[in-house]
């Protein structure tokens, strides 16, 4: 334990420099995926949701419409040597029943060249922001000789590093995940602008209560599962708007204007779909883990591992408001915008105790300082 | 297609079938006639995977209003909350918002979610056990309807095709079962499997719970520097048993406090805040056990005989020389309360056998504050600035008359009942009040004593704790975790080939694949297969003429076949 620890202010100084460039490089990429959107294949608007509806009607008249192919070259080499070329087995996958058959839209660059670079600035600066702002993080860390959550400012800085990091991460993973990044971006400064302006607190050192390596692993998952649960409530909020879109846009509603336009961009409402819940149900099991840590931690700290405090109840509404998600989409009649309902009512609770309780509810977890 | 709609779909149906033992939807049924069929619909609908969302939806909502309303665990607060709402306060008591997770209405949810669950996982379980020693399912008359197909033509005759087939899916571990010229394969039954295991384990988590409540026993503490605890319930200052564990189940141990440490930040702007707290005792289990040196934390409990006892709190003793107008001293230590971060605490000092000049009994009591560091300002008047003992100070007023002691009703050693009593006022009419620094004497009006302020000993409490039910939720918890993970992150899945000669003598192959719909793995998994059945079952050239069957043109071929890295649009929309 590194209690009597000094305070490096020279450290907690560099650390606020850092995340402050952050900020201005995340603002640059924010600018940078605006650019993307708004100059992204504004021309091709018209054609392209003609086209979209046109292939809707072709759905609905043939079923096979859905099938799409990915012929493969296969190279064989022979034990003589010589090598033959064979044509790998094309495999035919079919819609299933929730998907309406219809493409992913081209991103946010909308297929235009001028767009894309827009794009890959905007992802330039997202690296680069994330550097400085991870650095930042690190530096918070030493100069305070502990992990870098020990109060809301520091729990929220993190958190925005690990939601840019895990996006970051999908990016490297060749997932088709950059239209998140304008939403991200936003979502990063403005956590950044509350943590620095209402949140700060001075590097300090925590009360006793908190000297514990069940805090380390409790919080951090705690983070890692808000950082990705937060993907996928913005994977679900855009699946709502798109899935409205499409439903338009198969009955045969023209889309045509701006909001057509931003939602045409978008992958399709089977894909987003898909997006969030593997998110959710990646991180679920984690999230599980996290209040089991905090259980065992409690039972250190308090002489009980459950006691039904509000930061407790919080963790454990959402849980149950999560496992409601996860088994709403096994259930008849509940899966789709229902399902999509229950994950950001889910994601809503997350939030809520994280700030509702830190700031509204007094309980044995607020004694960090805001 | 000549297969109708309908058709395909019953096709489909037995193959597709049983992929997950998911209960089936339950909506559109009515109730049998009679109270049998009454009952067994009920039965069926809180079974339902749709009531179970229901009541587990009902559950975080109804967890809700104990996060905001001041609960019994927390008496102080409930009745600050009374104080402050009189109105709502009687409404809020008659429907349990004091006590929301032992509240009639609580319970009623999550009993009905626990039948629920019991409904579930027993009929799960049996029909999970039957697909387990079942094989397979055949594959469907039309691979092609399936969510992940592929076909071609082979000059490889169906027998061998199918036992590379059936080689291949069990060199991935597939359970596979063979009809004839086709092979079906299913994989993935751990999924299943953890489902079931983390439903169980909820159960297991439900026991705990109730076995923790029902054996919980607690009680605290207050020992002063130098003093001793020894675990009797004569000892406790309170202590609560649970239905299970009483005052007879108490274990014998004992422990003395030597000292205790604290620390504090002493600058920056969380100047004050408390960097360690530690208890340094000496502590024996049995009756006559050795002396142990051992200490108590914060977050680090030390366990005595099979029981845990855990720092709470702590604060400051002052100890006084009492002395009444007859002269006899009383020596004591009286804990005070700390009431903020910097321990400015309160108390009382009584003195029961105190005697009046005139020689009658005329009991002595003092109330006042002390501060480890005194300060002044005027609103707060006197207060501690700082928790350690900087500028010791002790603030009292004194009283004399009946302490109320003999009334036989319940007393406070915290507070003073001056009902009976009058507080001493000096020569000039003022009332009795002196700041006194260690070593100060506060001298009574008209000779009716003095007291003195000796000096200051620290306290710590504790609470004792006996607990059970703690290793069966920490189980049940794991298990949760695990069987949640097999659950989400394992995709059942089932691949059939088939391979039948067409009426040109060709061998035509026939895959198809089907997992739940969120598996996007099942097309890549379909082209490896088939990529893996190529030397074997290598790809006819179109346009050749009908060679006779069982030419294996290319057997040689080896596996070492190099692919362009696959590329399917189910993974593009991952
Ligand atoms: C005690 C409260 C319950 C909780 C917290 C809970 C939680 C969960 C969770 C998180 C899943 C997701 C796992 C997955 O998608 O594979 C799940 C799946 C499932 N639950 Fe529950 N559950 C509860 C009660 C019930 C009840 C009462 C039933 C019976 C009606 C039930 C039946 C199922 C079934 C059949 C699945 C698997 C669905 C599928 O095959 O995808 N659960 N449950």
């Amino acid at each position: 334990m590194n209690i009597a620890a000094a305070v490096n202010e020279s450290f907690a100084n560099n650390s606020n420099y850092l995340i402050r460039s952050a900020m201005f490089v995340y603002a640059l990429a924010f600018l940078a995926h605006l650019a993307e959107w708004v100059f992204g294949g504004r021309s091709k608007v018209a054609v392209q949701s003609a086209a979209l509806t046109a292939e809707a009607q072709a759905e609905q008249d043939a079923a096979e419409a859905a099938r799409r192919k990915a012929a493969q070259q296969v190279t064989v080499k022979t034990a003589g040597g010589s090598t033959v070329t064979l044509e790998r087995p094309t495999v035919v996958t079919r819609a299933s029943a929730s998907d309406r058959g219809i493409e992913d839209g081209p991103g946010a660059a909308g297929g235009s060249e001028k767009g894309d670079l827009y794009g890959r600035i905007a992802v330039s600066f997202t690296v680069l922001a994330w550097l400085l702002h991870a650095t930042g993080v690190a530096f918070r860390a030493a100069s305070v000789q502990r992990a870098p959550w020990g109060n809301m400012y520091e729990f929220s800085t993190t958190f925005g590093a690990v939601a840019v990091g895990s996006y970051l991460l999908l990016l490297a993973l060749k997932k088709d995940v950059r239209w998140i990044g304008l939403f991200l971006t936003t979502s990063v400064l403005l956590d950044l602008g509350l943590a620095t302006s209402v949140l700060y607190t001075n590097s300090e050192q925590l009360v006793p209560a908190l000297h514990s390596y069940w805090l380390w692993i409790h919080v951090s998952c705690a983070i890692i599962s808000g950082a990705i649960f937060y993907l996928a409530a913005v994977g679900t909020l855009l699946f709502l708007f798109r899935d409205h879109y499409e439903v338009a846009v198969t009955a045969g509603r023209a889309q045509d204007g701006r909001w057509g336009d931003i939602m045409r961009r978008l992958p399709s409402a089977a894909t987003l779909d898909k997006f969030a819940y593997r998110m959710n149900a990646l991180v679920f099991p984690l999230w599980t883990f996290t209040i089991i840590a905090g259980a065992i931690w409690a039972q250190a700290a308090w002489g009980r591992y459950w006691g039904w405090d509000p930061k407790e109840t919080w963790a454990f509404i959402t849980w149950v408001a999560y496992a409601c998600y996860l088994h709403a989409r096994a259930t008849a009649g509940w899966k789709g915008r229902k399902a999509a309902y229950l994950a950001l009512i889910a994601f809503a609770c997350f939030l809520f105790n994280y700030y509702g309780v830190n700031i509204f509810v007094s309980g044995k977890h607020s004694y960090a300082g805001v | 297609m000549s297969i109708t709609e309908k058709s395909e779909r019953e096709d489909l149906g037995a193959a597709g079938a049983q992929l997950s033992t998911a209960p089936a939807d339950t909506l559109a049924e009515t109730p049998a006639l009679g109270v049998l069929g009454w009952l067994r619909w009920m039965w069926r609908q809180l079974t339902s995977m749709r009531v179970a969302l229901i009541l587990l939806f009902l559950l975080s909502l109804a967890a809700i209003p104990g996060s905001l309303v001041p609960q019994h665990s927390d008496q102080l607060k409930v009745d600050a909350f009374k104080a402050k709402h009189p109105t709502v306060s009687p409404f809020y008591e008659k429907i349990g918002l004091f006590h929301v997770y032992s509240s009639p209405w609580f319970a009623a949810i999550y009993i009905l979610l626990f039948i629920s669950l019991a409904g579930c996982i027993v009929p799960r379980t049996w029909q999970f056990v039957g697909q387990l020693r079942s094989r397979p399912p055949h594959a469907p008359r039309n691979l092609t309807r399936l969510p992940a197909y592929s076909t071609w033509r082979t000059d490889a005759s169906p027998e061998d095709v199918t036992e590379a087939a059936r080689k291949a899916l069990r060199g991935r571990r597939f359970r596979t079962s063979v009809t004839g010229t086709s092979v079906a394969g299913e994989k993935g039954y751990l999924r299943e499997f953890g489902n079931l295991l983390f439903h169980v384990s909820l159960f297991g988590l439900l026991i705990a719970f109730a076995l923790t409540s029902l054996e919980k026993a607690e009680g605290g503490k207050l020992v002063v520097e130098g003093d001793g605890f020894v675990n009797n319930l004569t000892q406790y200052d309170d202590f609560s048993g649970g239905t299970l564990y009483g005052a007879d189940d108490l274990q014998p141990f004992g422990f003395d406090l030597d000292s205790f440490d604290q620390k504090y930040a002493t600058s920056g702007p969380e100047k004050g805040t408390a960097l360690e707290f530690k208890a340094n005792i000496h502590y024996y289990s049995g009756t006559d056990g050795k002396p142990v040196k051992g200490e108590i934390s914060v977050n680090h409990p030390l366990s005595i005989g099979g029981e845990k006892v855990y720092l709470i709190s702590h604060g400051y003793a002052p100890v006084v020389t009492v002395r009444d107008a007859k002269g006899n001293v009383l020596k004591s230590i009286v804990p005070f309360l700390p009431q903020d971060t910097a321990l400015t605490s309160v108390g009382v000092i009584k003195v029961p056998d105190a005697l009046g000049k005139d020689g009658k009994p005329d009991q002595l009591g003092f109330r006042g504050i002390f501060t480890p560091t005194f300060a002044l300002d005027s609103v707060r008047g006197p207060h501690s600035s700082f928790p350690t003992l900087q500028y010791p100070a002790l603030v009292l007023n004194a009283f004399h008359g009946d302490l109320g002691l003999d009334s036989g009703a319940q007393q406070n050693v915290y507070q003073l009942d001056t009902a009976h009593m009058k507080q001493f006022t000096d020569s000039k009419g003022q009332l009795v009040s002196k700041a006194m620094k260690p070593g100060d004497t506060m001298t009574l009006p008209n000779g009716a004593g003095s007291l003195t302020f000796d000096g200051v000993k620290t306290w710590a409490s504790f609470t004792i704790s006996h607990q059970s039910g703690n290793e069966a939720a920490l189980v049940s918890g794991v298990g949760a975790i695990l069987g949640l993970a097999g659950s989400l992150f394992i995709q059942r899945r089932r691949i059939w080939v088939r391979a039948v000669r067409a009426e040109d003598g060709v061998t035509v192959v026939e895959m198809g694949g089907l997992g739940r719909s969120e598996s996007a793995r099942i097309a890549d998994e379909i082209g490896d297969v088939a990529l893996q059945l190529l030397p074997d079952a290598p790809v006819r050239p179109e346009g050749e003429p009908p060679a006779e069957a069982g030419t294996p043109a290319d057997a040689e071929a080896t596996a070492d076949a190099e692919t362009t890295a696959v590329n399917d649009d189910e993974g593009a929309r991952a």
